[in-house]
């Protein structure tokens, strides 16, 4: 019934949709069609009250409301996600105006006035009719949302996309981010490079997700749902990014002291970008050269015993690989912009960044830093 | 002893401190136990309060500092732990200790002895807990009190990601805790099976005593297991054991296994006494019988059984292939049925009604409207794919504190409002608790409705600190703001709870014409409860005694 009065406003959306919004060939479920955009923004407004103008906002496509928005999406299982979402929000949105309705009315009209009601009033044990009536509907509802859900869970994890799909396996580490692309020999460590995927050439990243130590959380909210990273038990997730950009979100399961700063950035880039991007991260460190003091510095000291910098001694697989530091926007996962005064300040103590970090401060002198840091800076 | 407690608790004889202090250590009298669970609940609250409001204050601004990471995670651990195990338990233990024997017209539990057991218990569990903060650090000096999440997801509580004894104390503190939660769910079982007064059936007993029943049926099932389980985490601490040392080939999946088939149930054994609570308290104040009697017995059996299977809702994101997600989508669904029968229900008991909204129905009716919510982004965290997005950010979070504030905590306080004359004698002052109720009605929105934005916006759970420009700051800003309303709220709880003991008005045996058993004795009661075993031929006897010529009996 529900479903019902949904379908026929909806008539009249499809026809003037905007191109913008209209959905892919390979329409997964009804419920897309169902509830395209620019439906849910008008019975949003109307049909979940609770958070009111918030909801309402936070709804608009694309608003600039925030960059981990989860009605923002931008790829593929994070659209299906939120055409769900939206079915399951006017479904709950409507029980709420109605039983919220009904209690408001029975809150006030049967409050207990001054002087007129001296006696009980009528003493009622129930009724059938009404007991089966809210024991029967609410199973229809259920069930409508059970398989809508199910159908979105089969098509999410029952089959890979189609597509030539890129391979990543991502790492989880207290408290940071392993990148490897093992068909690329490409390693690289908290900034993920995905290419864009098109309808002429479909490129949907699979994403294999493992921990070197804690439970973590892969969650980008505008490109999917989020998938754990759980040490000795491998998972996989998907992503099909159609937009192109930066988009950001973090470790969504408490991992330790600095869960909070392991921040995940994912650029989609287009396909040429994401070839160039490759192709660079694929070459070694530097061509030989004259070995810099920093250098020397660096594999003299504990550096190498965590650090991969490839072509030279530093092989430690603990930490991120600084073959190519200088091409990254940030460091420490994401926390601080990778900007040579961050990079000394972090070399010389990493825990003013991150108190509780696995980086320990060496205690390097200031030339020593300086010399570090120079030495890291040629890492492009 | 008998004769002291025929008094009011406040005027009781002018024994020495010692001597009554004595009294209260060695009883096992299940009125002054119940007492003791819920003043013991009521200081834990306040704590847990305090481990809440600091964290609120770190996360008041993106990179604040007014905790380090460390302390902030201690924080979060202790609060979790402390408001589930040694605040919302003990307290619904509490009143099940006090109000089942009553309301069944008996004379003790069935167990007075395990009873007292079962309170020390919980009781030095709670001190175990706390005494972490002295005895956490341990030889390698690793920094006190756990700071491994409430869930204490393995491997993070392997030696090698939580040195010291921390993490032991909270493994023992919830193993000792958790015998006495057994003990009282037996203990629960045990009296209302076998002690109910002549002609009380299982059909004319009261719904709160019904529910109490539910709830210990699901104690006994659900916290077993995570008794064995910490005592598999502390074979793997101690014992060189492996089940969740995955670097040895153990399985953390193992662990939120056997968390959360305690965890999910446990969320039933918190709410079941509040719907008993709701289930007394808007009759009397609607005037009403409770609608469809039967229905709402089924409904909490069902809810019971149901509640066993949902466990894995928790774990949507860990990886479950997409039958096994499938399977408990359906079953989380399923659950709103019965639960949404109980609303509808309460909803036709007041329809009709004459409803006098005193402080203890003011809670009960915002527990309706909250607990309606609840229920629904329940139904939305259910189905399994919005889940991967809202799973561990801060919508589940206002999600769970609708359920236990605004659910279980509402109906805790109408409860307390409701009983309380009942147990000291006085009456509370009227004024005080509606502004109680307001404040804290107040403060609960402001706090846990904004809460539910962030976690839209992408916010996950038990971080420290966040990025500016993510869009999260000015609902984080209201958030902590209604934090102080709640604890003015609180605060002026106490305020009444402390004038009332000593200077409330005498309450009489039956203030709110009630219709149950324990209105039908002294308050407080004596220590035997009743002078003779009560007999009843209905649900509501003090009905069928105030209205001779048209008693329920008739009818039911």
């Amino acid at each position: 019934m529900i479903i019902q009065s949904i379908r026929n406003p909806q008539v009249a959306m499809i026809e003037t949709r905007p191109e913008e919004y209209r959905v892919e060939e390979d329409t997964i479920l009804d419920v897309r069609v169902l509830v395209g955009r620019p439906l849910h923004t008008r019975l949003l407004r109307a049909l979940v009250p609770f958070c009111g103008a918030a909801f309402t906002a936070l709804a608009q496509p694309a608003a600039p409301l925030s960059p981990t928005n989860i009605f923002a999406p931008v790829s593929t299982p994070a659209k299906w996600i939120l055409d769900l979402s939206i079915l399951v929000l006017i479904v709950t949105g409507a029980i709420f105006t109605l039983v919220f309705g009904l209690l408001v009315y029975a809150a006030v009209k049967f409050r207990k006035r001054r002087v007129s009601e001296a006696c009980e009033p009528a003493q009622v044990y129930g009724s059938t009719q009404l007991e089966l009536a809210w024991t029967v509907v609410p199973i229809l509802i259920v069930v409508v949302l059970f398989l809508t859900a199910a159908r979105v869970i089969a098509s999410i994890q029952g089959a890979r996309p189609a597509g030539d799909a890129i391979e990543v396996t991502v790492i989880g580490h207290q408290f940071w981010w392993e990148y490897r692309y093992p068909s690329q020999k490409v390693v690289t460590a908290n900034e993920l490079h995905i290419p864009v995927s098109d309808a002429a050439h479909r490129t949907p990243t699979i994403l294999h997700l493992l921990s070197a130590d804690t439970d973590h959380s892969f969650w980008v909210p505008r490109l999917a749902g989020k998938t754990d990273l759980i040490p000795n038990h491998p998972n996989t997730m998907w992503v099909e990014p159609h937009e192109t950009g930066l988009y950001l979100g973090q470790c969504a399961q408490y991992c330790g002291t600095q869960h909070a700063k392991m921040l995940l950035r994912v650029y989609v880039q287009t396909r040429a970008e994401f070839d160039r991007w490759i192709q660079r991260q694929s070459q070694p460190a530097q061509p030989a050269g004259t070995v810099s003091e920093g250098q020397r510095t660096f594999e003299r000291t504990s550096c190498i015993n965590c650090h991969t910098v490839s072509g030279t001694a530093a092989d430690g697989t603990f930490g991120p690989d600084l073959t190519h530091l200088m091409s990254r926007d940030t460091i420490g996962s994401g926390i601080a912009a990778n900007t040579p005064e961050n990079l000394r300040r972090w070399i010389r103590d990493p825990s003013v960044f991150k108190p509780g970090c696995k980086m320990p401060a060496m205690g390097l002198s200031d030339p020593e830093v300086n010399a570090v840091t120079q030495y890291l800076e040629t890492l492009r | 002893m008998a004769t002291s407690e025929t008094l009011p608790l406040s005027d009781m004889s002018p024994m020495p401190l010692v001597e009554r202090l004595h009294q209260w250590v060695t009883t096992v009298d299940h009125k002054r136990l119940g007492i003791m669970y819920i003043a013991y609940a009521l200081l834990l609250l306040v704590i847990g309060g305090v481990e809440a409001t600091i964290m609120r204050i770190q996360l008041i601004r993106p990179h604040n500092d007014f905790v380090s990471p460390q302390v902030f995670n201690r924080m979060f651990t202790m609060h979790g732990t402390t408001m589930i195990f040694f605040v919302a338990m003990p307290v619904l233990f509490g009143f099940a200790n006090y109000l089942v024997p009553l309301m069944i017209g008996t004379r003790d539990m069935a167990f007075p002895r395990l009873n007292a057991f079962s309170f020390w218990m919980t009781a030095f569990g709670g001190l175990l807990l706390y005494f972490s903060f002295l005895g956490g650090d341990g030889l390698y000096g690793a920094g006190n009190a756990p700071d491994v999440g409430w869930w204490a997801y393995a491997p993070l509580t392997s030696p090698a990601f939580s040195p010291g004894h921390s993490t032991d104390f909270w493994t023992l503190s919830l193993l000792v805790s958790g015998i006495g939660s057994i003990g009282v769910a037996i203990n629960i079982i045990a009296t209302v099976l076998c002690l109910r007064c002549p002609g009380m059936t299982l059909g004319k007993m009261p719904l709160l005593p019904w529910m109490n029943l539910v709830m210990a049926g699901l104690v006994v099932l659900c916290v077993s297991p995570l008794t064995a389980a910490q005592l598999m985490l502390v074979v793997d601490r101690y014992l060189g054991g492996h089940f969740f040392d995955t670097q040895a080939g153990g399985s953390a999946v193992i662990w939120m296994h056997f968390f959360w088939i305690f965890g999910h149930p446990e969320v039933y054994v918190l709410v079941l006494p509040a719907f008993g609570f709701v289930s007394e308290i808007v009759p009397v104040f609607s005037r009403k019988t409770i609608f469809g009697y039967p229905i709402m017995v089924g409904a909490t059996i069902g809810i019971g059984f149901i509640s066993m299977s949902v466990w894995a809702h928790h774990m949507f994101t860990v990886g479950m292939d997409a039958v096994g997600n499938g399977f408990f989508v359906l079953t989380t669904m399923a659950i709103a049925v019965p639960t949404g029968i109980k609303i509808f229900n309460w909803l036709a008991t007041m329809w009709g009604g004459q409803i006098q909204y005193k402080t203890p129905m003011l809670f009960c009716v915002a527990f309706l409207f909250q607990f309606l919510i609840a229920g629904l982004t329940g139904i939305m965290l259910g189905a399994a794919p919005f889940d991967w997005q809202l799973s561990g950010s801060y919508f589940v979070i206002a999600h769970f504190h609708y359920v236990i504030v605004g659910g279980i905590l509402f109906a805790l306080f109408g409860a307390f409002y409701y009983w309380f004359p009942k147990m000291s004698g006085r009456m509370y002052n009227e004024a005080l608790g509606k502004l109680h109720f307001v404040l804290f009605f107040i403060g609960f929105h402001l706090t846990f409705d904004f809460m539910h934005i962030p976690g839209l916006l992408g916010m996950p759970r038990r971080i420290y600190t966040y990025e500016p420009g993510r869009g999260w700051d000015v609902w984080n800003l209201i958030v902590t703001i209604g934090v102080f309303f709640q604890a003015a709220g609180v605060l002026v709880f106490i305020g009444n709870l402390l004038w009332s003991l000593r200077s409330g008005p005498m309450a009489g045996s039956d203030p709110w014409d009630a219709w149950t058993l324990e209105w039908s004795t002294t308050s407080p009661p004596q220590a035997y409860n009743f002078a003779s075993v009560p007999e009843v031929r209905s649900r509501r006897p003090l009905w069928d005694l105030k209205h001779p010529e048209d008693p329920d009996w008739q009818y039911e």
